[in-house]
């Protein structure tokens, strides 16, 4: 269901821990598994995380299923539900709103037609609001799958990352 | 020892202790949901916060460790105003729902709300909904917008139960209680999650909308299924078993329960019970009275012993029947003249009995079992024959207990295991052998058996390193031990391992009441064994409590020398398909719910009960139906007018402690492992004695699915099988179709294909050899 690769990054998380103890890479497991699927998915349905590919990661780690649902469901930057090409999480907290984090969002929101919380139906880009990531004073900042930080994201600034993101 | 003060009394509490501990060892009752004695330290749900002096705040009593000089106040201004606050804070989301709910009345929160919450809520926004879960045929989880989040259950299935089944996902106010997507509660000991959750989330999916908690009558009683005795509540109303709920007793069953203990009551009222006694005639079956029915069996036995001899006769008995029934039976039968009595129907080595110098049993108790430091269980599936015991092992194991494992199948047990040997029933003798040989080889006696043929292995030895290490070791052997066709040599090997090694052993009683079948003699002392009885039929058979194509060793065999019989007398609960194909003469007994009786357990203890309920129909508890038949057989020494005068008499032959006894007084064994393709059929945990054969909550859930050939990887691929197709398998000139599974954990040379159910009856042994082909 994984690649090797991803296999092989699961087992370099599982090495930092005490063998008995696999259970403890589950967080890092689940993120390796995502971030292959966001890769590889060619549709919103594939690039999220399963209940396969969730009892998968759990019995590579030789966990109970429910023991790796109930980590994939805590944390929101595990994505359960179908997701585009570039999922755009756009931080709304009071210090980013109050430096233009909501307009961003909204401008956001017009520009690609569709509410927070949807994917456009061309299935490329889903558009979250996002609580903090930590870099208030360069707000409005927005992510992008989980892993790209954007700051500074003016109209202008948004325009052009939408480019690089065609 | 800490001395500390709750609520102005001294006390001193050990070191490590927690307050909640402390508090409950005076009797000072603090209000809690997530706590629970024989499970993790939570501390999620804040009922129990506490006052406790120079603490800036409220602290949770079940996870607070007493210090030296600790003083706690449970009911000071300031810990009434936190409980009172959390329990606001508890009935934000929960439903007003106790008129309609199955926990009103018996309900922690309802309790507690009661007496530590306000009157009023000044909540008035919208509670929240969480939808209802499948958690399978027992637990039902249908109203979860009950659920306060304690986590009780999820900490039973990871901690007790072995396997994490029940999560919580999400977070915050959206925290649900959920099995894995699609599965559902499978463990053995499930419906203890029931009588954990304190709200009415989980509740008994056969109990539901049937009675109130305050409309039943609280009667104790003892489990009639696995060896362990298990203490039971049983619930009654207008004369009917309601449900069943577990009695602590810490030295059994704990607070536990296994689901065949709790849910079989179902089959206690069971459409299948047979209410009047039935005689067969003309080929079809008539009601008729007692009377009739009993003259009828007497000149059946009279009849059939004129003509044929005594000899002519076979009783075959349950070893799940009371120790007065079996007592009673065996009198009977060997007043009249015939020693073909046995409660070994499932076994097929009787070559032991001649050496046998007392009743078989555990060995040691229940708490010295699981105390010891190494263990060796041989030829058990411990999670279906003995749910609550494997439980007790798998803490034990947790603290350090070294258990090993010889069996014939690489069950998943849910817990740690020190070494296991894994071997074809042809080479389970061998197995032993090899550990027999590395324990003289560390130990240095000398066995008076021949090892010269034995090779050790690694696993073997280890065993044996574990045994000899242990400063207490215990071996004990296992239902499919008991069933092997060479039982005697496995415990004749268990008993050299044993004398050389200083360890104690014992056999895992797999009945209710093995042990006191074994006291009673009712075991062929002088006559023939089941196996015997079957292997060259009788012309008369007398059933107690018997099934013999589920309780037989070899189903098929067993149907053919019951329909050869000219009269078959059978004293049964149920009136089963078999018994109505086969039987003349059926007379309704009642089960363990209707009679007054003891069952002895498997550490020897003697557990007397009462009847719960009165007798179904015209059904008589058996004691007085063998009795009466004693009686009008004009036997002498059957005057009895109370199931403990019975108890007495039998009592009176001598102490319990004094006649157990698993050692031979002369061993032998073949230590040759053999090849071939052999059956494993084991007993279904849910199909072990009647009552829970005729439980259709139990029968509904995973472990009692339609059975299947798990196949060894050898004989999978040389029959040229393919996954879940059908397989054709023969056994004793009998065939049956059933789908193929690869298993991996199977030995080589082996298919397991489970006994003791109506699909696989016209099959043949336990344990012997079988055909398979592709289907």
């Amino acid at each position: 269901m994984l690649s090797a690769e991803s296999l092989a990054s699961i087992d370099r998380e599982v090495a930092k821990y005490p063998a008995d103890q696999k259970r403890s890479a589950v967080m890092a497991a689940l993120r390796i598994a995502l971030t292959e699927r966001r890769e590889q998915g060619q549709t919103p349905e594939a690039r999220c995380l399963t209940p396969e590919v969730i009892e998968y990661v759990a019995n590579y780690l030789e966990i109970a299923p429910v023991a790796a649902y109930e980590v994939a469901t805590f944390y929101n930057m595990y994505d359960m539900k179908p997701v585009g090409k570039y999922k755009i999480t756009v931080c709304t907290n009071l210090p980013c709103a109050l430096s233009g984090g909501v307009s961003a969002a909204k401008y956001l929101s017009e520009k690609l037609g569709i509410a927070i919380g949807e994917t456009t139906a061309d299935g490329k880009y889903t558009l979250l609001e996002g609580e903090c990531m930590g870099a208030c004073g360069d707000a409005p900042v927005l992510l992008v799958n989980n892993h790209k930080m954007c700051s500074h994201m003016s109209p202008a600034a948004i325009d052009q990352k939408l480019a690089e993101l065609e | 020892m800490l001395e500390i003060e709750i609520d102005g009394k001294k006390l001193t509490a050990p070191q490590g202790s927690t307050v909640m501990e402390a508090a409950h060892s005076i009797g000072t009752y603090i209000p809690h949901f997530c706590y629970h004695k024989k499970l993790s330290i939570a501390a999620n749900c804040r009922m129990c916060l506490v006052e406790v002096e120079k603490a800036p705040k409220p602290l949770p009593a079940c996870a607070t460790p007493v210090t030296d000089g600790m003083k706690i106040h449970t009911h000071s201004d300031l810990a009434k105003k936190a409980q009172a606050g959390v329990m606001e804070f508890l009935l934000i989301n929960h439903p007003l729902d106790c008129p309609i709910c199955d926990q009103g009345g018996e309900c922690q929160l309802q309790d507690i709300a009661v007496g530590y919450g306000n009157g009023a809520s000044r909540y008035q926004e919208e509670k929240r909904a969480v939808p209802g879960k499948d958690m399978g045929p027992l637990v039902s989880a249908e109203e979860m917008s009950r659920c306060i989040h304690c986590t009780r259950c999820v900490r039973f299935t990871e901690e007790i139960g072995g396997f994490q089944e029940i999560g919580m996902a999400h977070r915050g106010e959206f925290s649900e209680i959920l099995p894995f997507l699609g599965k559902t509660v499978n463990s053995e000991i499930s419906g203890n999650v029931i009588d954990l959750c304190p709200v009415g989330a989980l509740t008994s999916k056969p109990y539901r909308y049937s009675t109130r908690a305050w409309e039943l009558s609280r009667r104790k009683s003892v489990s009639p299924h696995d060896g362990l005795g298990a203490n039971l509540i049983v619930q009654v109303k207008h004369n009917e078993v309601m449900r069943v709920l577990p009695l602590e007793n810490e030295e059994i069953n704990e607070c536990w329960l296994a689901d065949r203990d709790r849910f079989s009551y179902q089959g206690l009222n069971s459409d299948a019970r047979l209410k009047t006694p039935k005689i067969k005639f003309d080929g079809r079956w008539h009601d008729t009275d007692w009377e009739t029915a009993l003259a009828y069996v007497v000149k059946g036995l009279n009849g059939v012993s004129a003509d044929h001899g005594k000899d002519a006769i076979g009783f075959l008995t349950s070893p799940h029947s009371t120790t007065e029934e079996l007592y009673l039976a065996q009198k009977l039968a060997r007043a009249f003249g015939i020693n073909n009595i046995d409660y070994r129907s499932a076994r097929s080595d009787f070559r032991a009995d001649a050496a046998k110098q007392g009743a078989e049993w555990l060995g040691s108790s229940i708490v010295e079992l699981a105390a010891a430091k190494s263990v060796l269980v041989i030829g058990s599936s411990l999670r279906s024959e003995q749910p609550l015991l494997a439980s007790r092992i798998r803490q034990a194991s947790k603290k350090g207990m070294a258990l090993n494992i010889i069996h014939v199948a690489d069950d998943e047990l849910l817990m740690n295991v020190h070494a296991k040997l894994i071997a074809s029933p042809l080479a389970l003798v061998n197995a032993v052998a090899q550990v027999l040989k590395a324990v003289v080889a560390i130990k240095g006696g000398d066995s008076t058996l021949d090892l010269a043929q034995v090779d050790v292995s690694a696993q073997a030895q280890a065993i044996a390193d574990s045994l000899c290490a242990g400063e207490t070791a215990r071996i004990v052997l296992g239902a499919v031990a008991q069933h092997h066709p060479a039982y005697s040599e496995l415990l004749a090997l268990t008993q050299e391992i044993a004398r050389i090694s200083g360890a104690g052993f014992g056999v895992l009683s797999e009945a209710a009441n093995s042990v006191g079948a074994e006291l009673v003699g009712a075991w062929a002392q002088g006559g023939m064994s089941a196996g015997e009885m079957i292997a060259s039929p009788r012309k008369a058979y007398v059933l107690l409590n018997t099934e013999p194509e589920f309780d037989g060793y070899n189903s098929a065999a067993s149907v053919a020398a019951m329909k050869q019989a000219a009269t078959v007398i059978a004293l049964t609960a149920y009136q089963s398909e078999g018994l109505l194909d086969y039987a003349d003469v059926l007379l309704p007994i009642a089960p363990f719910s209707e009679t007054a009786g003891s069952f002895i357990n498997m550490e020897g203890r003697l557990q007397a009960f009462n009847g719960v309920t009165k007798p179904q129909g015209e059904a008589r508890p058996a004691w007085k139906v063998l009795r009466v038949l004693g009686n009008m057989l004009s036997l002498d020494g059957f005057g009895f007018n109370s199931a403990e005068e019975v108890r007495s008499e039998l009592l009176a032959k001598g102490d319990i402690a004094q006649r157990l006894n698993n050692s031979l007084s002369s061993i032998a064994a073949n230590t040759a492992a053999k090849a071939g393709v052999v059956r494993v059929g084991e007993v279904p945990v849910y199909s072990t004695d009647a009552i829970c054969r005729h439980a259709p909550a139990l029968q509904a859930t995973a472990l009692a699915a339609a059975p299947v050939a798990r196949i060894a990887a050898d004989v999978f691929a040389a029959a040229g099988l393919a996954e879940g197709e059908l397989a054709l398998v023969k056994q004793g000139g009998a065939t049956l179709r059933v789908p193929a599974h690869l298993d991996a954990s199977l030995p080589a040379g082996v298919v397991r294909l489970a006994v003791a159910r109506a699909e696989t009856a016209m099959l043949g042994g336990m344990f012997d050899t079988i055909e398979i082909e592709r289907g």
